[in-house]
């Protein structure tokens, strides 16, 4: 095979056998790899209704096609498994270089199988396997225990690992690679956790190979051409990150702020991207083969947050920053910063503080909860101290690390938890961006930006512009955003080279790579059969239509300020044609028709 | 005067992208392993340094390789790897200060940079040019400037 390596690594934690199986060939055409391939086999072999931290459950490291090649931005892999957040089908996308080093050691996908009796990490050397003791690992954080694999391996292995909130099961834990690159979302970490395994380092001296060379390399100068004069992908990243985004959402009054109760933040700009570069930057970074490099290496030398590490995102800038009603953007980073370390997804974390700073605000929980804590929207001292109590499971923080919207019901309001099927939404508001809304409340896990990011087309005007506050061809939108980004994820190729290239390029590349011919078409075609795969596990799982939904925040309560002032999301007239248009009935389950044009059975 | 890689480290954003290239150059394969070029990433500070074959004038290689397969090119000043006189002794993955001469064990064969004879695959594909072909008069031309311009500009008003 070319672009896939044709091998899949299975290891059974519970009896030790460790195995290699060859990658059937038309399933990894239907299923693309990374995302789609890893939820096909979580489909195949796991019981949808399973507990998600139970032996029972597989996590299943899965790299793409492209990963590991010279395609523009290629170095992503997925954790796919069972979600311990959302119940959902998960699959969590990270970055680095760990991703590609697993293809070079031979392996399209790593497949875990239950659980170890006592810590153990994963030392992977080409065809040399060892499930090693982890004894004197657990407990360490992130960049502690990546140094003392670097140590006991090899020193160019590269290394994913949890922290400990990965191993006090927080729902809330992410999976950390080459130190900063977090799989966030969805709890992947507590997984992780729930096995026993603490880290996995691997050493690839392989190749990844093409099928046709010229017509390869000639798709790669032509995408990569068009990144580079796109002034996203091509500048803007570079310069100033993610964390750019904060001044554009504010000024259309879409930066929730206070937990969604409203949608623009007066100080928001100290902690945007511009403030970022003109301060705590060293330098831009970039993933395996990134011609982007939107990664922020950062240093807080004030004493009260000193650090230094990665970040922040976007994400991460507004949900330590506005969302906790905090201007302080050395506050802001040193929060990420213990994310990291201890192997937190800074999204869920930050939201989740939000929430209980709105539940203290209004009086359901006081300092006799908190453990003395006084959090009040914009205590930034407090807000970090949470993050760290919840990364080490201590205190106050042993109820954070179940998310916000666990928290929220444990006092009995669980309407103050700004989740969709549990987990915390990102940073665009739904009421002032119609179309995010329907994404939101109808991603397979649960409230996610980078499964549908519609703000593309409805704030950033990338591929064209549309109208952010119309319901009118939304749902056609997010049905192809959707389509899409299920397929890129899929490649191995990073979601932000949409800004750049679209579904002809990618489609030219994963035919001269791999020697399958995908026609545009195909590639969506792929993209929403992984979409309507993920829907069936879930509605397997026990999900319904009832669950495609929003806070009912977002749906009753207008945004009080900003650009945005007095809008509501209006997702009741947009669902029922998004089932439509999707083939689905309108109690949201796929029809026949749809699962036979798509060659998936029920 | 010849050419040489200049290596901008502050630039260099840990991308790997030098490695594709060469080892697709050479093996037409993507293998960083099978790269003349490494990239070295110390990711507390987040910082990367490519390092690959200096071209040395006085070369300790081209001393302790026996079967004469390393040897200087007084045309280009480059150092020239005879891969069929290669032997395989490894004497030379040993004498290089830099570490930049290795052992690719699964091709059986000495690894070096060889600037793709004069049109080095990671200095075209460098996103941020941390790698620059120049010519070896005017290769810190560069950097001198960078650094004067902080001189200027600590003299200068605006």
């Amino acid at each position: 095979m070319h672009g896939w390596v044709g091998k899949i690594l299975r290891v059974d934690l519970t009896s030790g056998k460790i195995s290699t199986a060859a990658l059937d060939p038309a399933l990894a055409r239907d299923f693309i790899g990374a995302r789609g391939l890893g939820t096909k086999f979580i489909y195949d072999e796991v019981d949808p209704k399973v507990d998600p931290l139970s032996p029972k459950n597989k996590l299943i490291f899965a790299s793409g096609p492209m990963t590991g090649s010279f395609a523009p931005s290629a170095g992503r892999f997925d954790v796919v498994t069972k979600g311990p957040l959302t119940d959902t089908i998960a699959a969590s996308n990270s970055g680095g270089t760990w991703g590609p080093e697993l293809k070079f050691a031979g392996y399209d996908l790593l497949i875990l199988e239950g659980k170890a009796a006592k810590p153990v990490y994963l030392w992977i050397q080409d065809d040399k396997v060892e499930i090693r003791d982890a004894s004197h690992l657990w407990g360490k954080e992130v960049p502690e225990t990546t140094d003392l694999l670097y140590a006991e391996t090899a020193d160019d292995a590269k290394v994913a690992c949890i922290g400990p909130a990965g191993e006090n099961l927080s729902l809330i834990a992410a999976i950390m690679n080459d130190r900063h690159r977090a799989a966030g979302r969805t709890g992947v970490g507590a997984v992780m956790g729930s096995k026993n395994l603490k880290a996995v380092a691997v050493r690839g001296t392989g190749a990844v190979t093409i099928a046709d060379n010229k017509a390869f390399l000639a798709a790669v100068n032509r995408a990569s051409t068009m990144l580079k004069e796109h002034p996203v992908s091509g500048t803007g990243l570079r310069l100033y990150g993610t964390d750019v985004l904060v001044n554009v959402m504010n000024s259309v009054g879409g930066l929730p702020t206070g937990n969604f109760q409203d949608g623009y933040f007066p100080t928001a700009d100290k902690v945007g991207g511009e403030t970022l570069a003109a301060t705590l930057l060293q330098r831009p970074k970039g993933c395996f083969s990134c011609i982007i490099s939107c990664g922020r290496v950062t240093k807080v030398t004030n004493p009260k947050y000193q650090g230094e590490g990665e970040g922040p995102e976007y994400e991460t800038a507004w949900g330590f920053g506005p969302d906790c009603r905090i201007d302080d953007l050395d506050a802001v980073t040193k929060a990420n910063y213990y994310c990291n370390e201890l192997g937190l997804d800074t999204i869920s974390m930050a939201s989740t503080i939000a929430c209980a700073m709105e539940m203290f605000q209004k009086g359901i929980i006081g300092p006799k909860d908190t453990g003395g804590l006084d959090l009040s929207f914009g205590n930034a001292e407090a807000m970090v101290e949470a993050v760290r109590l919840t990364g080490l499971g201590q205190g106050f923080g042993k109820k954070l690390q179940l998310g916000s919207w666990r928290l929220a019901s444990l006092y009995g309001h669980p309407e103050l938890s700004m989740t969709v099927k549990k987990q915390e939404m990102p940073a665009y508001d739904p009421r002032a961006v119609q179309g995010i809304g329907l994404h939101y409340a109808t991603s397979n896990r649960g409230g996610c930006h980078v499964r549908g990011y519609t703000i593309s087309a409805e704030v950033l005007g990338v591929p064209f512009k549309v109208d952010k506050d119309t319901t009118d061809g939304k749902p056609a939108l997010v049905a192809a955003f959707q389509n899409l980004t299920a397929a890129i994820d899929s490649s191995g190729s990073c979601l932000f080279t949409s800004f750049g290239i679209g579904a002809p390029e990618y489609s030219e590349l994963m035919t001269a790579l791999t020697g399958f011919t995908y026609t545009a078409e195909d590639f969506l075609k792929a993209g929403e059969r992984i979409y309507n795969l993920e829907r069936m596990f879930n509605l397997k799982s026990g999900l319904t239509a009832k669950d495609d939904t929003l806070p009912a925040r977002l749906l009753n309560e207008p945004l009080v300020t900003g650009a945005s002032k007095g809008s509501v999301n209006h997702l009741a007239e947009m669902l029922p044609e998004y089932y439509g248009l999707r083939g689905w009935s309108a109690e949201g389950v796929p029809t026949g028709e749809k699962l036979s044009e798509l060659a998936l059975s029920a | 005067m010849s050419m040489m890689l200049m290596i901008h480290p502050d630039r260099c954003t840990g991308c790997h992208s030098c490695e594709l290239a060469c080892s697709y150059e050479h093996e037409g394969v993507f293998r960083p392993k099978a790269s003349r070029i490494h990239v070295y990433t110390w990711e507390r500070q987040g910082f990367s340094v490519p390092m690959m074959c200096q071209q040395c004038k006085d070369a300790p290689c081209t001393t302790v390789c026996m079967p004469k397969a390393l040897t200087r090119n007084l045309a280009n000043g480059q150092i020239d790897l005879d891969a069929s006189k290669c032997i395989g002794c490894k004497m030379c993955v040993q004498a290089c200060p830099f570490g930049n001469a290795s052992w690719d064990f699964l091709g059986s064969k000495i690894l070096k940079c060889d600037t793709c004879g004069g049109d080095p695959a990671c200095a075209r594909i460098c996103p941020t040019h941390a790698l620059e072909w120049v010519e070896d008069t005017i290769a810190a031309q560069s950097r001198k400037r960078a650094f004067a311009t902080k001189l200027k500009n600590a003299f200068s008003e605006d």
